[in-house]
């Protein structure tokens, strides 16, 4: 593993030198600032304490995580330079770098380790306390070593592909005295990584300037990365064009923006570096109501949506026909056949809703439903019309009702005052992150993105189960086939359409977008060409 | 003395009605579906039953509401505003660090709402139903009906993107390390498109008052007799009537700066400035009850002495009302 891994390292290395273009052996050059668009300011910057994009846009640059992602979407090593399972998966052992230090100086040690996943990926960080639930310690023989001991078998490939996000190192000795969610250093984050801390203005800016001891020789190129706060995604594309800003990450402009700047010199627009932040749109069904806990309705109500219209009218290019639950660029987990698909058919939706007993009355209406948009995305919005207006040529009246972000999670997690709902699955590199919550039964009521339909099935809790304690990661691969072909027989909710995070680039950046969660990694690498 | 007597007697008569604000903004947000940890949830993308049951907890949500109110009331006696959730800062703090952005803004787009509505206003009544006047009428219900996003936008397009003499956005340059006369320049640089955007609005308003006005005191009598006794047309416009027409304006300062405050959201939102407004939509969106308390609280007093102010003012501008009688 250990030869393996550094071999990873140095294709990564050598990797990044390679500009994405045509612009090949381009010398980097150092210096400039890094402007970024910040659309999405949270209360904290410490990605050891909450896993979002919206705080690994900034606190990824700051602190790091014990291995990231290369550019094909393998582990490769970061704080730890190398890893170790035992076969029964209930130990493993990370070999961490040695020489690294804190932006404040201390010595960066085991004891860092086994302070964080402990206190804080055990205890705080959201998707952290579900995985790391059977952590029972983290043992640090010397101060290079850290052993994570399970009580239940942790499947190597899980860990690995969910520590890029959920692996953020803090450091204990300014964390270990005093309450941790009122420390200061959440929005002032002291880490080893590329980039200082400076200066947060909230609602303004914040400010990272190069870490003249980094641990990789002679990097990061860049003087400064600036993250400006824009709230509203007219004035970000104009402060875009007006060279104010450098990079839009995360799907952050209109999409008629999207295609505009795509056509402009200037700018590169693309989902490439956002491979490792895949989603799918969602059609969320309320089986309370006996209506839609007819499988058929369901199916015909899927069968209703043409999809690769409406992807074609509003999406553009940035997304494709949804296959399941696990998105198409999971290579490692992505089933190649054998799942079956809901197309668009209307008369076989119309049949299926007159066999499920739904018979049309009076103006053609079969039954009226109430349909939730999250309020995120403009793509929900307009994906909430288009299922409205789909419904109502197969009989079925929908009232669309809007709320915004604290609402529509109270109304359809917690309260369970809907019938459809439409919204994003975020898929995190393995199902057994954030995905399989969406199918397990028993999940404790008010958890938001996780199984709150009222929908349970003995046979896929019991693949779950299996599948997220599997070693082997051959069978793993075929437990999470199964549970795709399940999902998509028994649709307990649709996953009709896949996305990709959109960036939009000024040309000026290099070495952007070259591993698959580019826009959280640390850009130890990046360069601004002048 | 007799100011600050006045002054105080004006405060104390707001005080209930600053208690009914509170406590039915208090009672309104409850009625909001969702509170700040579902909100907080929905930022970070999820997290389990449990984690967001501790944080109701940490926020002092896991309370009744009545019992929440009765705190927050006891904690305002003291002039504590309590702790902001979004920003784990108290209130006060927040809101200190946002308050000279909002009013740079609102003291600017106000003053020269007034002086060009003053100005337009006059000219157009010197001229009524001739061509300036229906130029300058035309134009300020074009400028009112004109949606003041569109306008910030259209602004940021022609002066920054394409002739760009204007930052697109932000207070002051990030990280330039300017101070002094610099910094000012700076900061006034970056002001001038979101107070055109916010003043033009309501420039129309006052230019329209103003006209009206002026006709108004033009057809009156005493204008007459200045007229009889000879003097030029703009000494009677000067000294007679501006003085008696200008009431109504100064009466609308004091009703719009109200407005101006809250109405301010949508132009610090698209020119990303750290104002009052974006915090209140903020706080809203996250249900962040303290930050949005405060900031009514504030928000309140300040409308209250510009009132204060408004009043004395009218008292200068015609002895014959007694301020505070």
């Amino acid at each position: 593993m250990t030869e393996f891994s550094r071999r990873d390292a140095l294709l990564l290395s050598s990797a990044g030198l390679i500009p994405t273009g045509a612009m090949a052996q381009e010398t980097p050059r150092r210096g400039g600032i890094l402007t970024v668009h910040f659309a999405t300011e949270q209360r904290i910057l410490n990605p050891s304490l909450q896993a979002s994009t919206g705080v690994y846009i900034v606190g990824g640059k700051i602190q790091e995580a014990l291995v990231d992602l290369d550019e094909a979407g393998n582990p490769v090593p970061v704080l730890a330079e190398s890893w170790e399972s035992s076969p029964d998966g209930k130990t493993h052992i990370f070999k961490l770098r040695q020489g690294v230090t804190w932006h404040d100086g201390k010595p960066f040690t085991s004891a860092d380790v086994a302070f964080t996943a402990m206190e804080m990926w055990k205890k705080i960080l959201n998707y952290g306390t579900t995985l790391q639930q059977f952590l029972t310690e983290v043992q640090t023989p010397d101060a290079h070593t850290a052993v994570f001991k399970y009580e239940r078998p942790m499947p190597q490939g899980l860990l690995l592909r969910a520590l890029p996000d959920l692996g953020y190192i803090s450091p204990k000795h300014i964390y270990e005295t005093g309450d941790i969610r009122q420390n200061p250093a959440n929005t002032a984050p002291v880490g080893t990584g590329p980039f200082k801390f400076v200066q947060y203005e909230r609602g303004q800016f914040i400010i990272a300037e190069r870490n003249p001891n980094y641990w990789r020789p002679n990097l990061p190129y860049l003087d400064r990365v600036v993250w400006r706060v824009i709230g509203d995604r007219a004035a970000a594309a104009a402060q875009m064009e007006a060279g104010q800003i450098l990079f839009s990450p995360y799907s952050s402009l209109a999409i008629s923006d999207f295609q505009r700047l795509s056509r402009d010199a200037r700018f590169e627009v693309t989902t490439k570096g956002n491979e490792g932040n895949a989603r799918t749109n969602t059609v969320e069904f309320n089986h309370r109501n006996p209506v839609l806990a007819d499988v058929r309705v369901r199916k015909a109500i899927g069968h209703a949506l043409n999809i690769p219209f409406f992807i074609e009218n509003f999406l553009g290019t940035f997304a494709k026909v949804g296959t399941g639950p696990i998105p198409s660029v999971s290579t490692a987990y992505y089933p190649t056949s054998g799942i079956p698909q809901i197309g668009y058919d209307v008369a076989l939706a119309n049949r299926l809703l007159d066999e499920a007993g739904q018979r049309r009355g009076a103006g053609g209406v079969r039954f009226s439903v109430r349909l939730l948009p999250a309020p995120w995305g403009e793509d929900i919005s307009l994906f909430a019309t288009y299922i409205q207006q789909s419904l109502q040529q197969v009989g079925i009246r929908v009232e669309i009702v809007r709320l915004d972000a604290a609402g529509f999670l109270r109304s359809v997690y917690n309260d369970w005052s809907f019938d459809l709902a439409t919204g994003w699955h975020q898929y995190r590199n393995d199902p057994a992150v954030s995905t399989t919550v969406w199918y397990r039964s028993g999940q404790p009521k008010g958890a938001p993105w996780t199984n709150q339909w009222g929908w349970q099935s003995d046979q896929m809790d019991q693949i779950i189960d299996n599948a997220a304690t599997e070693v082997d990661a051959d069978r793993r691969r075929a437990l999470y086939a199964d549970f795709v072909k399940l999902a998509q027989t028994d649709v307990p909710i649709l996953t009709p359409i896949e996305q990709i995070f959109v960036s939009v680039f000024n040309k000026r950046v290099r070495n952007a977008a070259n591993n698959p969660r580019w826009a959280s990694s640390s850009w130890h690498d990046t360069w601004l060409a002048s | 003395m007799r100011v600050l007597a006045l002054a105080g007697r004006r405060l104390a008569a707001s005080l209930p009605t600053l208690l009914l604000i509170l406590v039915g903004m208090f009672l309104l947000l409850q009625l909001a579906p969702g509170d700040t940890v579902d909100a907080l949830m929905a930022q970070m993308g999820g997290g389990d039953a449990a984690l967001a049951q501790e944080l109701r907890r940490f926020y002092g949500l896991d309370l009744s509401v009545a019992e929440r109110l009765g705190r927050y009331l006891l904690r305002l006696v003291t002039l504590d505003l309590g702790f902001s959730a979004i920003y784990g800062k108290p209130v006060a703090t927040v809101i200190l660090e946002r308050l000279p952005a909002t009013l740079l803004l609102m003291v600017a787009a106000l003053s020269f709402a007034f002086f060009l509505g003053l100005v337009l206003g006059v000219l157009a009544a010197r001229r009524v139903n001739r061509w300036p006047d229906t130029l300058i009428s035309t134009l300020g219900l074009l400028f009112y009906a004109t949606p003041s996003f569109w306008f910030g936008l259209m602004a940021i397009v022609l002066f920054s993107v394409h002739l760009q003499w204007f930052p697109a956005g932000g207070f002051y340059e990030v990280g330039s390390g300017l101070t002094g006369l610099a910094l000012t320049l700076d900061i006034a640089m970056h002001l001038v498109l979101p107070t055109l955007t916010l003043g033009l609005i309501f420039l129309a308003i006052y230019l329209r008052i103003m006209r009206a006005s002026m006709l108004e005191v033009l057809s009156l009598d005493f204008v007459r007799t200045a007229r009889a006794k000879g003097l030029t047309e703009t000494r009677i416009v000067t000294r007679h009537v501006l003085r008696n027409a200008m009431l109504p304006m100064v009466t609308l300062i004091g009703l719009q700066a109200g407005t101006m405050l809250g109405g301010s959201v949508v132009v610090e939102t698209v020119f990303a400035l750290p104002g009052l407004g974006r915090l209140a939509y903020e706080s809203v969106v996250q249900r962040d009850l303290n930050t949005l308390l405060g900031i009514v609280f504030v928000s309140a007093l300040l409308v209250i002495a510009i009132n204060f102010l408004v009043d004395l003012l009218y008292a200068k501008l015609d002895p014959r009302i007694v301020s505070g009688g």
